[in-house]
């Protein structure tokens, strides 16, 4: 503690401190500089890096390489699907949902214990710009990673890439619609743990059973119908039939529930989801406890 | 309520968590540009008040005003001209010293230049440093910077040196000195009595959730307080005599007692003394004295 500051204005008259400006303004401008401060921390933490990021990269290769064999359904032309091809969809469905819910749920929880948000809350930072961050977080993340299984699977696993832009177009509006309302999930889920540490042992059993019942480990049409009603309350069920709609061929549609792809299905739960997290946030998102 | 000159008033102000309370009627005003500092032992309900001015806590009852606002319902114009350094850090993610305060510096309207500011709490080699690799000191010292960084009117300081080393403490007194010169108001808590006297203009003191004084520094305890005290040993016992004259007093006891008396100190009370006279009554009872003299002889 050495160098003086310099004072701004004349010493003695305290300058009329200036507003904050217009608020939805700054709302969406420190949002957005809070995204870069969050991603930037988000890579320079080792665990979540490999715990969340590689997570589904990782799957993938383990089930290309166990089941490099087998052949799990047939083309219209005849050619088998491979592993890899058949749970690209999966994996890219289940990296919406851990970049999302079970990041920000375990994150926020942590942050709620460590003293992170008393901070924040001591700030004039808008609780909505931190959000913001935190879904802004979850997008590029989610982006990169699916960027990485894409790449994996077709230069490494040979998984043929649709080519019509209008699968790329509905990959688009899914992947991001997805993500978006898995991230404010898991806003909402974060007020559930009591405590940092608590918060995995809340939260990754959750994603695991959703997991296991939307079809991201187990095929979905091997899953009796009542497991697959209930699994359809849930919106990872769907994440996985829209990533499913864009990336297997059309035939494999005889195998979805009512044997079609349900996009207005997909984009009504999706939408659905994102409604009640946002409520849920709105009705349980605190700073701090103010009474703790 | 608050006056131009009033940056905070504080009325009867109760805070009791189940049965006890732990601020229980406590009054007290800052004036625009004054250090006030808030002393008291462990316990005595220092960072609970702090933290219901800085609207972290709710209050039980009573009336509060910060910068004119009841800080329960303040919004964030109110929070953008407040500075605050928290008793506890906690953690800050995989940030660096650098990134945090650029981070924090965009949310105020008319922040202090980045890197001024880490001149000014002494860490420009840790500039580019992880926050959480720091020194528990080094990093108490990123609170501080954080806690100026949006150049505020009113500046909240629960226990800032912690763990600071003696040349880091002098420097922080320097740099609060600065903020005064500016116009700064500020409430300071402390177990630093020295750092309370170097930077307080006025200071309350609190035990057990009371206000037991309230005074300007260097008039707590009332007048008699720091009136010097003679001490000395006559036949096997400690008498002590409070006056205004030790020198003449110590003459006395010499023609009295026909030579040099034993044990002879003069004693003129610190404010470390003052407080402890202040608080003792209380907290006699907790660091029990008796046991301790009781071991010794
Ligand atoms: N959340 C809480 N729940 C229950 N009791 C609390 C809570 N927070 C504080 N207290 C009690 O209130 C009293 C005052 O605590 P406070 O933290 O204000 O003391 P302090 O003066 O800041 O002490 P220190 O010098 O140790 O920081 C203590 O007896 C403490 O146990
Ligand atoms: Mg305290």
């Amino acid at each position: 503690m050495t160098a003086p500051m310099t004072a701004t204005g004349a010493t003695g008259a305290r300058p009329v401190p200036p507003g904050l400006g217009s608020p939805l303004a700054r709302t969406v401008r420190l949002g957005l500089l809070r995204i870069g401060y969050e991603v930037r921390a988000y890579f320079r933490q080792g665990d979540t890096v490999f715990f969340t990021f590689l997570f589904p990269v990782v799957m993938l290769t383990i089930f290309s390489v166990s089941f490099s064999e087998a052949s799990f359904e047939q083309t219209a032309d005849g050619d088998d699907i491979t592993a890899a091809w058949f749970f690209l969809p999966a994996m890219l469905a289940a990296g919406v949902l851990l970049s999302g819910l079970q990041n920000l749920a375990i994150d926020i929880a942590a942050e709620k214990s460590n003293g992170t948000l008393k901070r924040l809350a001591g700030s004039p930072l808008p609780v909505v710009s931190y959000f913001i961050g935190k879904i802004g977080q979850s997008v590029v993340t989610g982006v990169l990673q699916a960027v990485i299984l894409l790449l994996l699977a077709f230069t490494v696993f040979q998984v043929p890439l649709p080519e019509e832009p209008a699968r790329w177009g509905d990959f688009a509006w899914m992947f991001l619609l997805g993500v978006i309302t898995s991230a404010i999930l898991g806003i909402a889920l974060s007020a559930v743990p009591r405590s940092g540490a608590s918060a995995t042992a809340v939260v990754i059993p959750i994603t695991l059973v959703l997991q296991f019942i939307s079809g991201v480990y187990l095929r979905f049409s091997d899953l009796p119908d009542w497991l697959q009603s209930v699994a359809s309350i849930f919106p990872l069920k769907w994440m996985a039939q829209g990533m499913r709609s864009v990336f297997l061929p059309d035939e494999l549609v005889v195998l979805e529930q009512n044997e079609s792809w349900d996009e207005p299905g997909i984009a009504l739960a999706l939408a659905v989801w994102l409604v009640a997290g946002l409520i849920l946030t709105r009705l349980t998102f605190r700073w701090i406890r103010r009474d703790s | 309520m608050t006056t131009a000159q009033n940056v905070v008033e504080v009325r009867d102000l109760r805070k009791t968590y189940g049965d006890t309370a732990a601020v229980d009627g406590v009054s007290f005003d800052i004036h625009r540009g004054e250090t006030f500092a808030l002393l008291g032992p462990n316990g005595a309900g220092k960072s609970t008040t702090i933290e219901i001015l800085e609207g972290y806590r709710r209050r039980t009852s009573g009336e509060v005003r910060v910068l004119g606002a009841d800080p329960e319902r303040a919004g964030l114009d109110w929070k953008a001209r407040l500075g605050i350094v928290l008793q506890s850090s906690g953690e800050v993610g995989a940030v660096t010293v650098r990134e945090q305060l650029a981070h924090f510096a965009a949310l105020y309207p008319n922040p202090r230049d980045v890197d001024e500011v880490i001149g000014a709490v002494g860490l420009e080699e840790k500039a580019g440093a992880l926050i959480r690799k720091l020194s528990g000191g080094q990093r108490r010292r990123v609170d501080v910077a954080v806690g100026i960084i949006g150049r505020p009117e009113l500046l909240f300081l629960d226990e800032p040196t912690t763990g600071f080393d003696p040349e880091a403490r002098r420097s922080f007194w320097a740099l609060i000195r600065q903020l005064q010169g500016e116009g700064t108001t500020i409430l300071l808590t402390t177990h630093y009595l020295d750092e309370a006297a170097q930077l307080g203009d006025r200071a309350g003191i609190i035990a057990s959730g009371r206000m037991v004084d309230l005074a300007p520094i260097g008039e707590l305890g009332g007048a008699d307080a720091r009136i010097p005290i003679v001490r000395w040993v006559e036949q096997g016992g400690v008498r002590e005599e409070r006056t205004h004259a030790p020198a003449a007093v110590a003459a006395a006891l010499i023609d009295r007692l026909g030579g040099e008396p034993e044990g002879l100190e003069v004693i003129r009370p610190s404010l470390e003394d003052v407080y402890l006279d202040l608080v003792g009554h209380e907290h006699a009872d907790d660091l029990a004295p008796e046991t301790l003299t009781e071991t010794r002889a």
